[in-house]
């Protein structure tokens, strides 16, 4: 049976809407694999997304990369599909494709005009269980893989303190470990490992078929049920439960020194509780948390703390990451002005902290997020390849289409208190992680500046 | 391409959707209507009342490239400036007045422009654009503004100094262009932007932001009429005409490879020479080629020969530049510095191979296929129709470019790819700059 929601909308009666509100449609095939319909017919294209709840923090012990290794090999070809043709006979029907891993889901997609949908479901519903994959195919993927990590994060040592610092934030919880693996054991990947990553996760009850754009619900349901339908479910899925956070009850620091650092600066995050199905709230109170404290460049606490009322920092910035099955991360970042320590901009970052715990947000700040989380779902309609990911990232993490619909008026029903309170509780130093980025050689850091005018106010910070 | 002689067992076989595709319009119902203000102003529109918003692209010719003797550096920081405060509002009080309209304004300066993004909501739209009207005609740029945005350019410029991919592309840019702009870069250098004054700052808006170097589009929820009277509001203020155009850059690189010692486990490479400008009639045919060769896609020659046979890299590209002034014809990849050497040798066989041969018959029918394909695609909402559309003024493009662009492409012959091919790809003249610490280079 067709179950069809139309979003139901906080902004339905303070902004004028156009009568023509997205509508999405889900349903469920016999085999397991959830179907989400999401209509745009403003022009005729359409994306294909699946997506697989298997992700990096489903790896086993010693395998870390597995998964985002088989996210490569998966463009390898079937004995429909000739070996690497699987993007070039996407690119030759006139559209694209690329695919991402994270840590709780593996994603494909396609954009393609909207009378191809048909070859694209065909393609991605053969590679979901017929996947063809050679040694050499495993051999020359994973050199590239190892490229990939390189590329990424063995030349930024930001990336490089990045791992470190997430790897000290989660004691037991395998997001404490990198998507693309740790060197040793991604060159330890084998063509075993990945076919059986492939066999036990990439079946139709462990998946996520997410079509939107210039579709309806029943051409979707005819051809999902022709190319999916068929597919059997695998019995090796279960509950995904992973190994869970102890109490956290020492505050972490560390130190990652490199000479190709240029600016030094101060990145910490605490553990944070992320989104759950049926209880949005808390994470609702920390986005808007991040929000006030540092999203903004000139108007966020942190921007008028250290950047404007004093100058300690070029740059600040806060982050809160919910989108998760398991706890989260809330994270904050301080560059230093040229000559600032980054002792003192610490002292300054957390003076700011505890005045914010303290006295709570300002309430003229308060409401001007209020009133952008309202125009957002406007501005959201536009990009339906966008509602199509936080869709399917959504469902992948566990959260229900009503959870998603329901978010923005979670965000939009949150108080000043609320918000202030999950300061206080997620502020927490024994939940923390704080790392320095710096230079060994004292003489490469930044220069004092030249001007009196851009001299830091040290002694404000200091007290 | 003797892979699709097995794509018989999929539904649709890819001779009935070339033809298709090719009759794809761009948009179902993209219509694009000029509109001439009272005042002057011409503005590209697509009208689309679905969504309660509208997006506006405003692009400046000149950018960076215009910035006085002894002043690089100015033009971008005072595009950086356009939202720290304007009349009686501060830096923080022009956001604040921003973010309660929920009207989102960027303002940046690149290499031949300076560009200017809005989305206004259709409820306010009258109080947005009053807004971005002040920020553009009559900015405070007071001094403790420049001062602290000062220092953000300077740390970015720090970063860039120990950031191979950077290192890389600047150098390329040194040996390239001799004394013009283009050999610096945009942001400036440590000294020149150190030295920035605010009546420097002042000459660059004057000389950057004047009515007879702008281009206008809008699209979502508003109509001609709106658009026209919208138009002369904006820009009520600004000067009639702006600095001189620079000179076309002078062109001094020559072919080789040039190492920078950089210490990290993976080179970056940048290669090139000469490209093709934009209003060449060789320019579809050269862009079909550059597609065949280091296009974004997987099947590109360069990702199946480098990447997906041999592993010697995550990705590689080329890309086909046309500038103001001057046209280069750019590659990128990374790889291990024990493979560099191997990989640049695949990129030189390659380049001779395709300079030599030309693309076969099923190569160039598969790429018209994928560029007439994807063509609608890009046209995905308000604000990319919006910077499409800004994109073909300036390039001087037709109003019907949208529609016949796809006949363009299907137009090439082969016997246009083998002439051309001989043209752009000029084995012989690359140069390889390699940031990183390679081995048997």
């Amino acid at each position: 049976m067709l179950l069809r929601l139309t979003l139901a909308l906080s902004a339905a009666l303070l902004f004028a809407r156009a009568g023509q509100a997205e509508t999405v449609t889900s349903f469920t095939l016999d085999n397991g694999l959830d179907v989400v319909v999401i209509e745009d017919h403003r022009a005729p294209v359409v994306v294909q997304m699946i997506w697989y709840r298997a992700g990096a923090a489903d790896e086993a012990p010693g395998k870390s990369g597995v998964a985002h290794f088989l996210e490569h090999l998966m463009f390898k070809g079937t004995e429909k599909i000739p070996p690497n043709a699987f993007s070039q006979m996407i690119e030759a029907q006139g559209g694209d494709d690329n695919a991402f891993t994270s840590w709780d889901y593996t994603a494909y997609f396609q954009r393609i005009a909207a009378d191809r949908l048909d070859l694209v479901m065909e393609m991605e519903a053969d590679r979901m269980r017929n996947l063809r994959m050679t040694e050499d195919d495993v051999t020359t993927e994973r050199q590239v893989i190892l490229e990939e990590r390189a590329q990424r994060i063995d030349t930024d040592p930001g990336a490089l303190m990045g791992e470190q610092l997430r790897a000290a934030q989660y004691l037991n919880h395998r997001y404490g470990i990198p998507i693309i693996g740790w060197r040793q054991e991604m060159e330890a990947l084998s063509h075993d490992d990945a076919l059986a990553w492939y066999s036990r996760y990439y079946a139709p009850n462990n998946a996520i078929l997410v079509i939107a754009g210039d579709v309806t619900p029943d051409q979707v349901r005819t051809l999902a049920e022709k190319y999916y339908g068929p597919i059997q479910p695998s019995d090796g899925i279960g509950p995904r439960i992973r190994p869970q956070e102890p109490p956290q009850l020492a505050e972490r620091r560390l130190t990652f020194s490199d000479d190709r650092v240029s600016n030094p600066y101060v990145y910490r995050t605490y553990l944070a509780p992320e989104r759950d199905p049926g209880d949005q709230k808390e994470a609702a109170a920390l986005t808007i948390l991040a929000a006030l404290l540092g999203g903004d460049g000139q108007t966020s606490h942190l921007a008028r703390a250290l950047q404007f009322d004093t100058q300690i920092a070029v740059y600040t910035e806060a982050h809160y990451d919910g989108g998760s099955i398991d706890d989260g991360t809330f994270g904050l970042i301080v560059v230093p002005a040229p000559g600032v320590a980054l002792a003192v901009a610490e002292a300054a970052l957390d003076k700011a902290l505890a005045d914010f715990v303290e006295n709570g947000p300002d309430p003229a700040a308060f409401e001007r997020i209020k009133t952008q989380i309202r125009a957002s779902e406007i501005y959201a309609r536009d990009d339906v390849h966008g509602l199509a990911r936080t869709y399917g990232e959504e469902l992948a993490i566990g959260l229900s289409i009503q959870d998603i619909q329901d978010w923005d008026d979670i965000l939009g029903a949150v108080t000043i208190e609320e918000v202030r309170a999950a300061a206080a509780g997620v502020l927490d130093p024994s939940q923390s992680v704080t790392g320095w980025l710096v230079n060994p050689d004292p003489d490469a850091a930044a220069p004092l500046p030249a001007s009196d005018a851009t001299a830091p106010a040290l002694e404000e910070t200091t007290e | 391409m003797m892979p699709f002689l097995r794509r018989a067992v999929l539904a649709l076989p890819l001779v009935l959707a070339a033809v298709t595709l090719a009759a794809l319009p761009a948009r179902a119902d993209l219509a694009i209507q000029e509109v001439k203000s009272p005042g002057g102003i011409t503005a590209w529109l697509v009208e689309d009342h679905n969504i309660p918003f509208v997006s506006l692209e405003i692009l400046f010719k000149g950018g960076t490239s215009l910035d006085a003797p002894g002043k690089r550096g100015a033009t971008y920081l005072m595009a950086a400036l356009l939202e720290e405060g304007t009349g009686d509002l501060d830096s923080q009080g022009f956001a604040e007045a921003r973010d309660a309209l929920a009207a989102s304004f960027s303002f940046s300066a690149s290499t031949d422009t300076l560009a200017v993004s809005a989305r206004m909501l259709t409820e306010n739209r009258d109080q947005a654009a009053d807004l971005l009207h002040r920020a553009l005609v009559a900015p405070r740029f007071d001094q403790a503004a420049l001062d602290r945005v000062r220092e953000q350019v300077l740390t970015g410029l720090r970063s860039d100094e120990k950031d191979p991919g950077t290192i890389a592309a600047r150098s390329f840019d040194r040996l390239a262009f001799g004394d013009h702009p283009y050999a610096t870069p945009g942001e400036g250098t440590l000294d020149s932007v150190a030295a920035l004054s605010r009546d420097d700052i002042l000459a660059a808006h004057q000389g950057a932001m004047a009515l007879d170097r702008i281009y206008v589009s809008a699209a979502g929820d508003i109509t001609a009429a709106e658009l026209s009277a919208l138009l002369d509001r904006l820009f009520d203020g600004l000067p009639a005409t702006g600095a001189a155009m620079p000179e076309p850059a002078p062109w001094n690189l020559s072919p080789g490879v040039t190492v920078e010692d950089f210490p990290s486990p993976q080179s970056v490479v940048y290669f090139g020479h000469r490209g093709i400008p934009r209003d060449d009639p060789d320019f579809f045919a050269a862009y079909i080629l550059n597609e065949a060769m280091g296009g974004g896609r997987f099947s590109a020659r360069l990702m199946r020969e480098v990447r997906e046979k041999r592993g010697l890299t995550y990705g590689i590209g080329s890309y086909l530049v046309p500038m103001d002034h001057a046209e280069l014809y750019l590659g990128q990849f990374s790889a291990s510095n024990d493979k560099v050497a191997e990989a640049i040798g695949v990129v030189r066989t390659e380049w001779a191979r395709v300079a030599a041969e030309g693309l076969s018959e099923a190569e160039l029918a598969e790429i018209k296929t994928y560029l007439t394909g994807s063509y609608p695609l890009r046209f995905s909402g308000n604000g990319p129709i919006a910077d499409i559309l800004v994109g073909m003024q300036m390039q001087d493009l037709p109003i019907d470019y949208a529609v016949t662009r796809n006949e363009k492409v299907m137009a090439v012959t082969m016997a246009d790819i083998r002439r051309v091919a001989a043209r752009i790809f000029l084995p012989d003249q690359l140069q390889f700059v390699v940031v990183g610490q390679p081995s048997g280079l």
